[in-house]
């Protein structure tokens, strides 16, 4: 199974073996990482699983979508390299993906 | 204390999304002691936004509408017990009674109650295929009568009721929505809203009957054939389904004298008047201290947000940030996502015209002050009105309804 790395804004780092197939969101969510809140169980309307994807994998996470990208542009502290982590599908190709957490996802 | 039986701890009551976020905050928290979760239906916490949607149209699994794996619950040592539900509260005792006659000592507890459908006091409701839409086990009901020619009628145009309505007209069934008011979701949308839902949903071909009362429901060897208005006329129907709001299920703390008044009263940190017991989610009456209102919000976020207080009120950490209230809603291809309450409005701007291509209204105050969003297929804009709305920023109408404004400006 793929390892997705979860970095709390305070440091803390987590982790953690994400199935296949599910999303970086659920991999956080069913392993209580906290920070990532996924208040709409990810239907990508409600902006509180925002992440910072690090750059060396941006490319891999694949390329947000209009809903997405409308959501994210005002996402407090919203950055280049900001996704919504529901979007994000696990696979393979994204073992040893790291991603950091804003301070607060409202 | 008595030393037999449990260990006392934290006791949640509910094991709905407010419960079950309770339990997860309270360990992301450090809480490290006894931790049970009781749950009236025999299914760990799920999310219930799908059942309209998603889950009726066969678009999503168990696994997937479960909020967090059942491994997460022997992970987090969080002790689960289904489908029992709570008969009685001691406050004295600190223990509550459940249904399946054992008793639950707690050092605090958490009452994430949920609601429960309003019962409408029809002739027939008893009759077969006369549904309501709260659990899975509903929606299970629901989707297999959902047959493609099957015909609903929906008792009530609110967000329930307009949600399975096109999901039922998906579905290959025929859908007719039955409202006493004037317009669709009339407690919880402006009317331009309202116009542009109602119209859209009759354009999809669901019969939409406004400012029409309900007498009986009718049947025959006890299946629901038509649902009687009050004009005299009937609406033919298999399957009734009756959506008009919920009643929070407030009775446990009632009987155990909790200070109760349309949902269980709590403060910002979601305590009640017993400063051992908390309340969470749909079942409370709540502050909003920006709209200097108390209010009892239906929503996924407002259990969420209840939640954090309460697990941070117990483990000492410092309160949450208030959130904005915000609600969402998938009809056909509309997306709909409101945020705020327009308390106190007194302008209505449109931004966009209405259309399925996308457009918000929003609503300020007489100082300019925006006070809430209604966004259409409009996903910037709702997000740039929750946060002029939680910056309280006063913008000028005719700038917000000037679509080459910029939002990220306006709401910087």
């Amino acid at each position: 199974m793929p390892t997705i790395t979860y970095i709390e804004f305070n440091g803390t780092s987590h982790s953690i073996e994400v199935e296949n197939g599910l999303s970086v969101m659920e991999g956080a969510v069913n392993n209580n990482v906290p920070g990532i809140d996924a208040d709409c169980g990810g239907s990508c309307a409600c902006a509180t699983c925002h992440v910072f994807v690090d750059d060396a994998w941006l490319a891999r996470c694949g390329t947000p979508d209009t809903q997405e990208k409308s959501m994210l542009g005002f996402a407090a502290t919203a950055q280049e390299n900001s996704r919504l982590a529901c979007q994000i599908t696990v696979t393979d190709a994204l073992d040893g993906l790291v991603v950091r957490m804003p301070e607060a996802q409202h | 204390m008595s030393t037999e039986g449990p260990e006392a701890g934290i006791v949640i009551i509910g094991g709905g999304h407010a419960g079950g976020s309770a339990a997860a905050f309270l360990r992301q928290y450090g809480y490290k002691g006894p931790l049970t979760l009781v749950g009236t239906e025999p299914l760990l916490p799920y999310q219930r936004p799908p059942l309209s949607k998603a889950w009726l149209k066969g678009e999503a699994t168990a696994e997937s509408l479960a909020l967090r794996p059942a491994r997460f619950y022997t992970q987090q040592n969080v002790e689960t017990r289904l489908g029992v539900t709570a008969t009685a509260l001691d406050r004295e005792a600190h223990s509550v009674t459940l249904s399946d006659g054992t008793t639950l000592p707690y050092t605090k507890l958490i009452l994430a109650l949920g609601s429960r459908a309003r019962p409408l006091p029809l002739p027939g409701r008893d009759l077969g295929g006369v549904m309501e839409l709260r659990t899975a086990a509903d929606a299970d009901r629901l989707q297999a009568a959902l047959k493609p020619g099957a015909r609903l009628a929906v008792v009530g145009g609110g967000f329930i009721g307009l949600e399975v309505a096109a999901s039922a007209i998906a579905l290959g069934a025929t859908a007719t929505v039955i409202e006493r008011e004037a317009r669709v979701l009339a407690r919880v949308a402006c009317p331009a809203l309202s116009a542009f839902v109602q119209d859209y949903h009759r354009a999809k071909g669901v019969d939409v009957r406004l400012a029409t009362g309900v007498e009986a429901l009718e049947g025959a060897a006890g299946q629901v054939t038509g649902v009687r208005l009050a004009d005299g006329g009937l609406v033919p129907c298999d399957l009734a389904l009756i959506g008009v709001g919920a009643l929070s299920n407030d009775a446990l703390a009632q009987a155990a004298g909790l200070d109760c008044a349309n949902g269980i009263v709590v403060d910002i940190a979601a305590r009640t008047s017993d400063p051992d017991i908390y309340a969470v989610g749909d079942c409370t009456n709540r502050p909003l201290p920006m709209y200097g209102q108390m209010v009892r919000l239906e929503s996924v976020p407002n259990a969420i947000e209840q939640a954090k207080q309460a697990a941070a009120d117990i483990t000492g950490r410092a309160s949450p940030m208030p959130e904005i209230p915000w609600f969402w809603s998938d009809q056909f291809d509309l997306r709909l996502q409101m945020a705020g309450l327009p308390f106190g409005a007194t302008q209505t701007v449109l931004r966009g015209v209405p259309d399925v291509a996308g457009f918000a209204i929003f609503h300020l105050g007489a100082d300019n002050t925006v006070l809430a969003v209604e966004a259409i297929n409009a996903p910037a804009d709702f997000m740039a009105g929750r946060v002029l709305v939680a910056k309280q920023k006063q913008v000028a109408p005719a700038l917000l309804a000037d679509l080459s404004s910029d939002m990220k400006s306006l709401a910087a």
